[in-house]
């Protein structure tokens, strides 16, 4: 079991109050709060550790070069990975967009890209681009109207051998769990690559890349307690060598003339210029923590709190959008109360819940809705806060309905 | 705070009973835009004799502070000579209003006033792009 009366004591931004309440934090999917352990680690990398990676044969660049490879290694353990297959990028946008380019790159043009109609914008907009760059074509699998994925869409389009199947493993708007691990055999059987949007999955669940046999994965730092600027890419071992490097700058390189360059090894290669030390040891300190908890717990707290808020909602007529067993996201309205209203009415009782189309406009079309009201947990959140939005979301619905 | 009492008794007014809402029979110009951070979505179409707008109607789905905004709006420039609603300011708009919507909400606010000079730029033949700013 999971404590969040305890854990939240960890957490300095919950010490202040809002409009006299103590603050309710339901936006989880878009960025989690940080705990004190966080924030020490990567002051500590500040004020004790820094200097630039890789490129001083001092005592102190010797530190931060091996506080930023010990920050990959935890990476690497936690997903499953090897430490060379852990990319560190901005964040999971960064990542995908990186993939994107990589994959419609390293083929002729008039391959196609399999997406689905779930995907966040991050997962969308970058294959699109990337497309359109290298001269591809998209194709998208459809949803049901339950929040599922349409299974018969889904091998039809998969049995057409797209050059990449690119899909998202919870879906940031309805909390639907994919599975991964069929999803990314399907591409493999059809001889495409599997690459997972994993920024709602990774901070939530255990995840293991060689379960789940993907060639990509992608998440945020930001989204699990860590800090904001740091993200992972991870790439498959066989492909490292395959693809060229994107972007070009120093210590991605192994040796460089006027005429061209030769490229240092994954995944160094894929990381040029100074890499982000004090993002990396804080994304560590997070994995540190939540692995203190255990990824179950996290999972079980997160599912326990999204099934209390579907019942408590569903209570005062709200109508809810997508599965009932899912991940701790639950996506809800009011009526014809419009998203944006119920969610000032909850600020107003310090309560932060999302509204909006949440950077996933076609699921919102697919879903015939133009916004929602989201309401994601962590490991700090309770009943209590779900009582709260509860409430106010009555209050709403009294004032406006 | 902005947030704490902008859902005033005069928006809540006019959000539960909206003033010039529907289709108008015969517009002259019509125009619509979204917001594209929440959703909201206004039309606006427009009947003009002698320069001047003799009946609009708005219709569309958007936030509270978005619909009371496009009601007051309507309301204020229906029999209103061409130019004058042309010229509305969004200063003027706000103080019908009466409220600081905060710069997350601003954009509801502002929705139907740009949608009303789409509509008003559209009838005088005249691309609203490259009119000074529309709101």
């Amino acid at each position: 079991m999971l404590n969040a009366k305890k854990i939240r004591a960890d957490f300095p931004f919950f010490k202040q109050k809002l409009k006299g309440k103590p603050l309710a934090y339901l936006d989880n999917a878009a960025t989690t709060q940080k705990p004190r352990q966080v924030l020490d680690a990567m002051q500590e990398a500040y004020v004790a550790r820094n200097a630039n990676p890789y490129r001083g044969a001092y005592a102190l660049a010797v530190e931060a070069t091996e506080a930023y490879e010990r920050a990959r290694e935890k990476v690497a353990d936690f997903i499953g990975a090897e430490p060379e297959e852990v990319i560190f990028t901005r964040n999971a946008t960064d990542s995908l967009n990186i993939a994107a380019n990589l994959v419609c790159a390293s083929r002729k043009r008039g391959s196609t890209i399999l997406l689905t109609e779930m995907e966040h914008h991050s997962n969308l907009v970058s294959w699109q681009l990337a497309a359109k760059r290298w001269g591809h074509r998209i194709s998208y699998v459809k949803v049901k109207s339950d929040g599922h994925l349409c299974r018969e869409d889904l091998e039809k389009k998969a049995g057409m051998s797209p050059l990449v199947f690119s899909f998202v493993h919870v879906s940031n708007v309805l909390g639907t769990v994919n599975n991964a691990k069929q999803l990314s055999q399907l591409a493999h059987e059809n001889g495409s690559l599997a690459c997972i949007d994993a920024a709602q999955s990774v901070p939530h669940m255990s995840v293991d890349v060689q379960k789940l046999n993907c060639d990509f994965l992608a998440f945020s730092g930001h989204k699990m307690l860590g800090p904001a600027g740091i993200g992972v890419l991870y790439m498959k071992k066989e492909l490292q060598e395959e693809f060229e490097p994107l972007f070009g700058g120093g210590e991605m390189i192994k040796k460089v003339s006027l005429g061209g360059a030769s490229w240092n090894d994954p995944p160094h290669k894929f990381e040029p210029g100074t890499p982000n030390l004090q993002g990396a040891v804080g994304l560590a300190a997070a994995i540190d923590y939540l692995m203190g908890i255990g990824m179950e717990n996290v999972e079980r707290h997160c599912q326990g709190l999204a099934a209390y808020c579907r019942k408590e909602l569903e209570g005062i007529g709200a109508q809810l959008y997508g599965p009932v067993k899912g991940a701790g996201i639950v996506s809800f309205n009011v009526g014809n109360i419009h998203p944006h209203d119920v969610a000032h009415f909850a600020d107003k009782e310090a309560v932060a819940i999302r509204s909006g189309h949440h950077c996933a406009q076609p699921l919102m079309n697919a879903l015939g809705i133009a916004a929602s009201c989201r309401a994601s947990f962590y490991v700090y959140n309770d009943k209590e806060e779900v009582d709260r939005l509860a409430s106010a979301v009555s209050r709403a619905a009294k004032a406006l309905g | 705070m902005a947030a704490e009492d902008i859902y005033r008794e005069n928006i809540l007014d006019h959000y539960k009973h909206p003033r010039n809402k529907g289709k108008i029979a015969q517009a002259d110009a019509e125009a619509q835009d979204s917001n594209p951070l929440c959703g909201d979505e206004i039309s606006i179409g427009i009947r003009v004799e002698n320069k001047k707008i003799v009946d609009l109607k708005f219709d569309g789905s958007a936030c509270a502070i978005c619909i009371a905004a496009a009601s007051m709006l309507t309301e204020e420039v229906k029999g209103k000579g061409l130019e004058e609603a042309k010229g509305f300011s969004k200063e003027r708009l706000l103080s019908l209003l009466g409220i600081d919507p905060g710069p997350v909400r601003l954009k509801c606010a502002l929705l139907p006033l740009k949608v009303l000079k789409l509509a008003i730029y559209r009838h005088l033949g005249k691309n609203p792009e490259k009119e000074d700013g529309l709101v």
